[in-house]
This record gives structure tokens, sequence and C-alpha cells, in this order.
């Protein structure tokens, strides 16, 4: 098996690096891909509380880079979803306690057993980042539709084309489509104006996404949820199917004005 | 009602605003070149223009020159003399 890496990873903090991983390493694995997640956040760690496995750790990245333990003997399995694992990263560490040709190593290792290797990146540009796509055949990038996150984009695509990983595709998280209506949000067309990278999702603002969070339980198991739709249908394309984008239609009353037909003019925030 | 007069005085949604801002924030980013490249740039530009007209190599600048609104390449290269065969070409 040949298994592709992919780095999740934004500039600035606190866009959805590390919600964005957890769905997606869910949702290909609900379409039966075998996924292992890597929390490459070292010293701060949470992909294992927002998947709801922190009760489980045994080792961690940093005792596996190190030879303490076999990487199949980190690794936690999902119990509710079949071929979904996470190595956690280590919490009483530094950053710099392993290099960037230990996750190479690491990640090929893996790619022998899995489909997908999901990287949760750390934010910022320094060694943490650095590790995170050292091992990455491709990158996502996540913003948030505001000034500082764009700009912080802007730098990190700039930082993984260096680096080698070219193409890389854009999730647009947090957007509030009765913002962009009424103007006071960059759209989609906007961000994808200014960064000039291919579109993979888009991501509403979603009360879904802090519940699934607090439970443990990513929102992409329910699929009723609009947050939970798009990371599915992310997960659709990444499998190379065609899988139009969300209309980003507010509001009760817009939505039932178009079933009933009249006036729902159709926004597309695409 | 409130909401309708600041709409009505309101400049320009504020949408537009930030992503004007960020067109700019982003020309001066991304024009934060090395001096490598502001170097090689330099070089290329001494190549060129050495084809019309003659100049003090040493004395030549290239700089980034960025106002409140736009990031300019700013070349100072004070000319010795313009080749002869272009001065008469023209004549
Ligand atoms: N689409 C969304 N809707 C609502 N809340 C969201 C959404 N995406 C993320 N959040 C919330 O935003 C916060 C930050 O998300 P997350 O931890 O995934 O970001 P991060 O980029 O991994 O942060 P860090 O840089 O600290 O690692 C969390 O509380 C998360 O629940
Ligand atoms: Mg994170």
């Amino acid at each position: 098996m040949a298994g592709r890496a992919i780095v999740i990873t934004s500039g600035k903090g606190g866009v959805g690096k590390t919600t964005t991983t957890a769905n997606l390493g869910t949702g290909l694995a609900l379409l039966g891909r075998k996924v292992v997640l890597i929390d490459a956040d070292i010293g701060l760690r949470n992909l294992d509380v927002v998947m709801g496995l922190e009760n489980r750790i045994v080792y961690d990245l940093v005792q596996v880079v190190e030879g303490q333990c076999k990487p199949h003997a980190a690794l936690i399995r999902d119990k509710r979803v079949e071929n979904l694992h996470l190595l956690p990263a280590a919490q009483t560490r530094e950053k710099d306690a392993i290099r960037p040709e230990q996750m190479v190593e690491l990640v090929e290792t893996l790619k022998e057993d899995f489909d997908y290797i999901l990287i949760d990146s750390p934010a910022g540009i320094e060694h943490g980042f650095r590790n995170a796509i050292s091992g990455a055949d491709s990158a996502i990038i996540v913003t948030t539709p505001e000034v500082s996150a764009v700009r912080d984009a802007d730098r990190i695509i700039g930082l993984v084309e260096s680096h080698g990983l070219h193409d890389p595709y854009l999730i647009v998280n947090r957007i509030r489509p009765e913002m962009v209506q009424r103007g006071d949000m960059l759209s989609i067309d906007d961000v994808l104006d200014i960064l000039r990278i291919k579109l993979l999702g888009i991501v509403p603002d979603d009360q879904e996404i802090v519940v699934s969070t607090n439970r443990g339980e990513p929102v992409v198991f329910d699929r009723r949820t609009r947050s939970g739709q798009a990371y599915h249908n992310i997960c659709r394309r990444i499998e190379g199917e065609d899988v139009p984008f969300m209309t980003m239609d507010t509001g009760f009353m817009q939505r039932l004005g178009r079933l009933l037909g009249i006036g729902g003019r159709r926004r597309n925030a695409n | 009602m409130l909401g309708y007069f600041n709409k009505l005085f309101r400049r320009e949604p504020s949408s537009r605003t930030a992503k004007e801002r960020l067109h700019l924030v982003l020309v001066h980013d991304r024009a934060n070149l090395s001096p490598q490249i502001l170097e090689a740039l330099k070089e290329d530009l001494i190549e060129v223009i050495s084809k019309y007209m003659e100049f003090d190599v040493d004395s030549i600048q290239v700089n980034l020159d960025s106002d409140e609104s736009t990031v300019a390449l700013v070349a100072n290269i004070p000319i010795r003399e313009v080749k002869r065969q272009l001065r008469h070409a023209n004549s």
C-alpha cells in the first residue's frame, strides 16, 4: 500500500486545523479508508481530546521517533469506526524533540499500512511546523475569512511551496453566510482571489462543532449538521469525486421561501 | 431603524475594506524579497540596461519603496552616457 500523507496547516493559530484533521480523518475512515492521524503539535496536544481518545494514550509521537516503541504500538484505535487511528503528540516535551528526517521516516513507514496519513500541524512557522510538513506529500491550508488569517495563509502557502509541497489546497472555515451577504465578511471568492489556490472546501461557522468537541465526537459523524455535511463533501473530494460546493443559503425564512418558490434568491458562497 | 442609518452612512461594506487592505498588505509581504533576490534582480537589470546606456555599476540602487497605497520597485541608475548609436537612431 502506498498511502498519501497530507499536512493540515494554517500559519495563524486557532483557525480550525485540529477540528479539520479530526473530521477529515473520521470522514475518510467512514468512507472505508485506512486512516492514521498524527498530532504534530508537540507540547500542546489537542487532537486526542477533539477525537475523544484522550483516555487511551499510552505512547506518543516522541517516544516512537526515539525508538521506545514501535509505531504501531503507539497508535490508538478508534472504536467507533473501523480503520481509524491516532498517534498522539507528546505533551511534556519541547517542539524540537523530533527532527524533520525522523518525521519523514515515520510517515514512510506508516504509508505501508494506511491509505491516508493526516498530520495536524501546530500554528506558526517554526520548528514544529517544519516537522509537520516534512513528511507530507501535499498540504491543506485552513483559513478563516479574516484579514489576519488570510494574510498568514498567504505566507504559509509560500513556505509549503518552497518546501516542495506544490499546489496546496484551501479550506475556508467558519464562514457565516449571512455576514457575507450583507458585505461584512470576506466571501469565498474574495479569499480565492487573494490566495489563488485551489478550493477544497467551505465549512460554515457552526455551533454543532462546539457541541461535538465537547463530546469528543467529530461532527462528521452526524451528516445532518451543516458542518458535518461540509466535511463529508471534502472527504469525497479528497477521494477524487467531483462534489459541488455547498450553497451557503442562510436563514430559515430564506430556505422556506425557496421551498415555496418565493423570493429565495440563491446565493452561492463559492 | 438604527441598522438602516448605519447602512446609510457606512462608507462601504467592511468586506471590501478587508479585501483592499489584504491586497495591499500582501503586496508588502510578498515584495519582501530576500537580499539575494534583490541582488540577482540588480544584476539582470544591469545586463539589460547596459545595452542602451553607460553607467557606473557601483552607484546603482535597487529598492522597494512603499507608501500607504502602493509598493514600487525603485531603481536609481545614474547615467554616464547614452550609447551613441541609439542617440543617432532617434534623430
Ligand atoms: N467551523 C467552526 N464553527 C465553529 N467553531 C469552530 C469551527 N472550526 C473551529 N471551531 C472552534 O475554534 C476553536 C479552534 O479550533 P481548532 O482547535 O481546530 O484550531 P487550530 O487551528 O487547531 O488551533 P491551534 O492553532 O491552537 O492548534 C475550537 O474551539 C473549535 O471548536
Ligand atoms: Mg490545533
